[in-house]
């Protein structure tokens, strides 16, 4: 087995480990004399279905309902009459251009967060499973993946804010500005640093399980068959690697979209990703009818979610096959 | 444990080529290039805090003044932390009370539905949580009315938060462990239902529950989204409100609190590989 705390860190991310988990799972039972098999077929009596009633209610209630209302929402007008102009309300031009500016954000942070993470985890492989290096760089993955938000914001602003230690450094050591053309901290491309700082460990925790599930006899393989290590990783290691590789990048994709924290609490007034117009829309008191707008902006988030999920679940399918 | 000890060496000394991993200073460009990105904004909140009037003159007087308990400045913080620290628990219980039990009956009674309860728990990947904010202030309303408006209300939506985590951990042990044969041993001698569950199956689990419970602790004390859109004081929300008016402070929490999720991470994994070491030689 090879669960730790923060592979457990990346959810969806190994469906792969869950499957392999099942599946040596089943491999003891079936080796189990045939006569041990019926007992575990039992009926199930009224007492244990009952059992499930109260997860079954808590999540019907905390998470059914409230994204059931949330996309509802979407579709009624201030006085509660069934209307589509919050839909066609999607299309102007501040809206669109904030799902666009989070989908570029978001685009740009996973293709950037997915390779330097690969890279932090192909110099790991030679770190020892269980060891201390590894307890360690797993945590830390873990608390910087999931610790956004208002931390991060100091972080930076501590670091590249106006008066942080690097722009204060740069400037008096190297004579160079980074705020020549205006601070950009605080706007959508300022999120990108930010945002690599949750993005490469999230990387990390989930592309790890998929580099340590590749065997060394195949590597030995490819060696005897008299094939070099480049040959390895561009005929065996890489195209088994890639649809995990590609899974991770579309995993890291949705965090970044779904993320809110930071850019709130970096981002201040401007509105420029959906996350923040949600906001925008949610607290105006002012514009009336602009709540069911949040439903709309909700609704169109939960697609680009669903899209995205999809196909991470397709590549994750594909993934496990090697993974037994 | 013997075998792949002697397997390691062989295979290095005879032929290096078959080294999967990058070469040393490959490994040490990827090392210093990252830890850098990782390592500077922590210094430079550390530096922040020591700043003093003065540039370029460090003290550590905000770090003394904030812990000497003189001032009553930070009151609004210590009140986010304590709520943070009220919701962890809370959170905790639901996974230790709705969750647990519901992953072992599944396992026990209804293996069939263990795909939909995967999907289930893993559903909240895919809704951001700031699009179950716009719905769950209905809820709330509800909520509200039945329990008051308690800051530990929270837990409920914090609940479905750590869902997928908690799941992950837990599920991963159940899938290492035969859980249907060790029920059915303890019940034909003779234990109840409950003492199956408390005294056979949860010890049992309990790298999974530990590990489960050290995520959702780290999950709820860096929550700001949800408790922010509802106007709740926890933790993050408050260091936000306080950095308005005192950044210095705000920033020494925020790094505090990052240690502690990192130590409580960091121990719990040493205990769960220790633990499956020992397992494993034993």
């Amino acid at each position: 087995m090879t669960e730790t705390i923060t592979g457990a860190a990346a959810p969806a991310v190994d469906s792969a480990a869950g499957i392999s988990d099942t599946e040596t799972r089943r491999q003891p039972s079936s080796s189990r004399p045939a006569g041990a098999r019926p007992r575990t077929r039992r009926r199930t009596g009224a007492g244990a279905i009952l059992g499930l009633t109260p997860f079954a209610f808590y999540v019907v209630v905390f998470l059914a309902a409230p994204t059931v209302v949330a996309v509802a929402s979407g579709f009624v007008d201030g006085q509660g009459r069934f209307t589509l102009s919050n839909l066609t309300g999607l299309a102007e031009p501040a809206i669109a251009g904030s799902f666009f500016g989070a989908f570029w954000l978001s685009a740009v942070t996973a293709v950037v967060g997915a390779i330097a993470g690969a890279a932090l985890c192909f110099a790991m492989l030679g770190a020892r499973q269980g060891g201390v290096t590894r307890s360690l760089v797993d945590s830390a993955s873990s608390v910087l993946a999931q610790f956004g938000g208002v931390m991060l914001a100091f972080a930076f602003i501590a670091t590249i804010g106006a008066q942080g230690l690097v722009t204060v450094l740069l400037r008096t050591v190297a004579h160079v500005n980074i705020y020549e053309n205006g601070v950009w901290l605080y706007t959508v491309p300022g999120l990108i640093l930010p945002y690599l700082y949750f993005q490469i460990p999230l990387m990390v925790i989930t592309f790890m399980p998929a580099l340590e599930g590749l065997r060394p006899q195949w590597l030995e393989a490819t060696a005897t068959l008299g094939g070099s290590r480049w040959t390895y990783w561009r005929r065996v290691g890489g195209p088994i690697l890639l649809p995990s590789f590609l899974g991770s990048l579309l995993l890291l994709f949705a965090n970044a979209f779904s993320s809110y924290a930071t850019a709130a609490a970096l981002v201040g007034q401007a509105n420029n990703i959906v996350s923040l117009q949600i906001r925008q829309a949610l607290i105006s008191e002012t514009v009336l009818g602009r709540a069911n707008l949040a439903g709309a902006m909700a609704l169109g988030m939960l697609l680009v979610m669903v899209v995205v999920m999809l196909a991470y679940s397709a590549l994750v399918r594909r993934t496990a096959r090697w993974q037994r | 444990m013997t075998p792949a000890g002697e397997a390691r060496p062989r295979r290095q000394r005879r032929a290096p080529q078959l080294r999967l991993g990058p070469g040393p200073a490959v490994r040490a460009v990827i090392w210093t290039v990252l830890g850098l990105f990782f390592l500077i904004p922590l210094f430079s909140m550390v530096e922040f805090t020591l700043r003093s009037a003065k540039p370029g003159v460090y003290s550590l007087d905000r770090w003394v003044a904030l812990f000497s308990g003189e001032t009553t400045r930070y009151d609004r913080v210590y009140q986010g932390l304590g709520n943070s620290l009220v919701l962890a628990v809370v959170t905790v219980a639901i996974v230790l009370l709705v969750l647990l039990p519901t992953i072992v009956l599944v396992e026990l009674r209804f293996p069939k539905l263990r795909r939909l309860l995967e999907a289930v728990c893993l559903l909240p990947i895919m809704i951001p949580a700031i699009v179950m904010v716009v719905g769950l202030a209905p809820t709330y309303a509800v909520v509200t009315q039945l329990f008051g408006s308690g800051s530990w209300t929270l837990a409920f939506a914090y609940g479905i938060t750590v869902l997928p985590y908690a799941f992950r951990a837990i599920q991963s042990n159940v899938g290492a462990v035969d859980l249907v044969t060790l029920s059915e041993a303890a019940r034909s001698l003779g234990a109840s239902v409950g003492t199956v569950f408390l005294r056979v199956l949860v010890p049992n689990l309990r790298r999974g529950i530990l590990a489960a419970s050290a995520l959702s602790v780290a999950v709820v004390l860096g929550e700001f989204t949800i408790a922010s859109l509802l106007s709740r004081v926890n933790l993050q929300t408050s260091l936000l409100l306080v950095s308005q008016s005192d950044p210095f402070v705000a920033v020494i929490f925020a790094l505090l609190a990052l240690v502690f999720a990192f130590v409580l991470l960091v121990v719990v994994d040493r205990l769960v590989s220790v633990r499956r070491r020992r397992t494993a030689k034993g």
